[in-house]
């Protein structure tokens, strides 16, 4: 039994919706962050099995600026989090909700 | 046809509209002389344009000629909407001629009469443009070639005549009475309307000398086919004139009219605009003589209005509210002569009208004046020896008005009278007349009594006067007298114009406006030929209905005494029913006011507040507000609900597209 793209596919969207699931259920905003990591790599995994089936290189220079923009939002995002830390000495987004009302 | 083009016509109707623009301009910056000069010279060249123009039209002869000698002046194109074609055109005939030079004359000298009246009035300026606009106004009702620039004319006096009613307005009674006169106008304008709609829908036109010609196209049988539709045209354009020329049902705005200053009570509501229904019938005649219904329709309430007004006005004691309903009395009459197909007699009696009735106007303005505002007669007598000017011009007012012999109403009167005896045939045979004659003559004799009654009870007999009145107690200067006398000349000789037949001297009234008469007149005698012994039996009777009516006066209040409330007192119940002027006010506040009133209150509650205010504004409130708490659920703030919601949204799509339903 070889591996088809089916099954490629089937692991990324496994994975994106292990992802979705994390992020409306979870509290914590790392754990949050991790999920979108998890969906993000789905869409990288899907983009870079259809860039080899079809023996195009398009879908690999999208995953490549995928990471890029994921590492960028990572080092923003966890500046955002420590600093929130420092303020409500709270991660949980139940608790993050100044803007309310 | 014989119509000659002219230049007269436009500047006699643009010079008064100019003075009232001028003087509604700048007249409250200029001083009082020259604002009454602004308001007075348009008016005279009015007139002796006028009179240019009428011996210029006498010169056109044409009298025995079927169709009317005219001057015309086209001023160039104003309405052509498909077939609907109407000018800035003047049409001067003799009928026209003869109301220019009414307007123009009669109106020059109550303007004079006003720069005495108005004298300390803070409005002088505005009150001078007001009359000049009126007297632009009523000359395009009377000179309009078309039925649409003479509804213009008509609706344009109609309003001068609210803003004159209403001049001022600073007391809420005199509004209310020029709202009254409007309202009641727009019910008669209103049916006029549909009579010059309905005659156009008929003709395919609006032009009266295209009708004219129509009209005598016709051939009876086309006319018996058409007559009900014909009947229903001239019985609204008379309904139409019930509005302007306060006849039955419409006439109750002409007593509160007298809110307003004497002279426009003399000028509008007396003299000429209140006649302009009585001109338009004439004017129309041709359409009126082909429907009998309308003309005996127009008789009989002309007639009941003379009465009815007449006994109003023997019961009443403000002095103008007397001549209102003398007015109103005296243009039944004429609608009587309309009816009765003698349009000559109406005009003769408009023109012989216009004269005593704004003399007695005057009059009563000028005793007004003296009393430094008095207008109850129980506060007055005596004032003959004061106002000698005014007591003899009154005098000389009622006289004609009565019908005393040789003076105008005295001519024009029995003129009528002989109308309707000698026009029976018209009326469809002696039965409708025998009823008319006898109620004619007590309309007359009626007419003497409660002029009579006036003049006894105001200049003979005892000062009744209040201190008030006594302490300014003056004739009034030259320029208000000048006037009156000037009228009483006319309202003496007035009617030497219309001699009768019989005495075999000319008359040149009816000779100059025959020709616009002439379809009448080619009815009435084709019916009936002239009866002399008729029209002496006709003369005597209405001169002894004048003079018992005098008579009868003079005994009663001649003398002062107490018969006149002794006389009342025996006959409690009809002496309330005219006292309160046969409660018509109330009958129409009960049922039209009431029933808009009750109408109203049943809109207010259930299509206002139920349907409107709740249903409609309230339910479209109460749905965004509804709407917005249910939707403003899921804007909790909470960004995992959002998220959670759009993957399920995601996922829903996703399976469509899987499924194949859907094509992305």
């Amino acid at each position: 039994m070889s591996l088809t793209l089916e099954h490629y596919l089937l692991l990324s969207a496994a994975l994106f919706t292990i992802g979705a699931v994390g992020l409306v259920t979870r509290r914590n905003v790392i754990v949050l962050f991790m999920c979108v990591e998890i969906m993000l790599n789905a869409a990288n995994l899907a983009l870079i099995a259809f860039s080899r089936f079809h023996l195009v290189a398009d879908g690999q220079m999208f995953a490549f600026t995928v990471m890029a923009v994921a590492a960028a939002e990572a080092g923003i995002g966890l500046a955002i989090m420590v600093n929130i830390f420092r303020h409500k000495k709270s991660l949980l987004v139940d608790d993050l909700n100044v803007f309310k009302n | 046809m014989n119509t000659v083009a002219t230049g007269l016509l436009a500047p006699l109707l643009l010079l008064p509209l100019a003075g009232a623009a001028l003087n509604g301009a700048v007249g409250r910056f200029l001083p009082k002389p020259l604002s009454a000069a602004i308001g007075l010279v348009p008016i005279a060249v009015s007139f002796v344009l006028a009179l240019v123009a009428a011996l210029q039209l006498h010169g056109l002869g044409g009298a025995e000629a079927y169709g009317a000698a005219a001057l015309t002046q086209d001023l160039g194109e104003w309405l052509n909407v498909g077939p609907l074609v109407a000018n800035w055109a003047l049409h001067f005939d003799a009928v026209t001629a003869v109301m220019a030079l009414v307007i123009t004359g009669v109106g020059f000298l109550i303007h004079l009469y006003s720069v005495g009246y108005m004298h300390d009035d803070e409005g002088f300026a505005k009150y001078f443009a007001y009359l000049n606009l009126f007297v632009a106004a009523m000359l395009s009702l009377v000179l309009a070639d078309n039925l649409i620039l003479l509804f213009l004319g008509w609706e344009g006096v109609g309003l001068v005549s609210w803003l004159l009613i209403g001049f001022w307005y600073k007391d809420a009674e005199k509004v209310d009475a020029a709202n009254k006169a409007f309202i009641a106008n727009r019910v008669g304008d209103l049916a006029l309307m549909l009579g010059v709609f309905l005659l156009f829908g008929l003709a395919g036109t609006v032009h009266v000398g295209e009708l004219r010609e129509w009209v005598s196209h016709l051939s009876p049988a086309q006319i018996t086919a058409g007559g009900t539709l014909l009947t229903t045209s001239t019985m609204l354009l008379f309904i139409g004139c019930t509005g302007k020329s306060a006849q039955i049902p419409l006439y109750v705005w002409l007593p509160d009219a007298m809110a307003g200053p004497t002279p426009v009570s003399a000028l509008i509501h007396a003299a000429t605009m209140v006649t302009a229904g009585i001109y338009l019938m004439v004017r129309l005649n041709f359409l009126f003589v082909l429907t009998p219904v309308t003309l005996a329709v127009v008789a009989v309430i002309g007639l009941a209005t003379a009465i009815m007004a007449g006994t109003i006005g023997l019961m009443q004691n403000d002095i103008k509210k007397v001549l209102a309903y003398s007015t109103i009395s005296q243009l039944g009459f004429m609608f009587l002569a309309v009816g009765v197909a003698a349009p000559a007699a109406a005009m003769f009696h408009l023109v012989t009208h216009a004269f005593f009735k704004a003399l007695l106007f005057l009059g009563s303005g000028s005793v007004i004046h003296a009393l430094s505002g008095e207008q109850d007669i129980r506060r007055m007598g005596g004032l003959g020896k004061v106002l000698p000017s005014t007591s003899k011009t009154f005098l000389i007012g009622c006289l004609a008005i009565a019908g005393f012999p040789l003076t105008a109403g005295f001519f024009s009167k029995d003129e009528i009278l002989w109308s309707i005896m000698n026009n029976q045939q018209v009326l469809g045979g002696p039965a409708l007349s025998s009823v008319l004659f006898p109620l004619a003559l007590f309309a007359a004799f009626l007419t003497a009594l409660y002029m009579f009654r006036l003049y006894f009870v105001v200049f003979a007999g005892e000062q009744r006067l209040t201190d008030e009145a006594k302490s300014h107690l003056h004739e009034s200067p030259a320029v208000m007298t000048g006037p009156l006398w000037v009228l009483a000349i006319l309202s003496l000789v007035a009617g030497f114009a219309g001699l009768p037949h019989f005495t075999g001297l000319p008359n040149l009234f009816h000779h100059f406006i025959a020709p616009v008469i002439a379809p009448t007149e080619a009815l009435v005698r084709s019916v009936y030929s002239h009866d002399s012994g008729a029209i002496w039996g006709c003369v005597g009777a209405g001169t002894v209905a004048g003079l018992s009516g005098m008579g009868l006066a003079f005994v009663l209040w001649g003398r002062g005494g107490e018969r006149p409330a002794r006389l009342a007192a025996s006959w409690p119940r009809l002496h309330a029913l005219v006292l309160n002027k046969y409660y018509i006010d109330e009958l129409y506040e009960f049922t039209f006011g009431k029933a808009l009133r009750i109408k109203s209150r049943v809109y207010d509650l259930f299509v206002d507040n139920l349907v409107i205010d709740t249903v409609a504004v309230g339910g479209a409130g109460w749905l965004s507000t509804f709407s917005g708490q249910l939707i403003g659920r899921l804007q909790n703030g909470n960004l995992q609900r959002y998220l959670t919601i759009a993957f399920i949204g995601l996922a829903i799509v996703l399976f469509l597209i899987a499924r194949g339903g859907v094509t992305p």
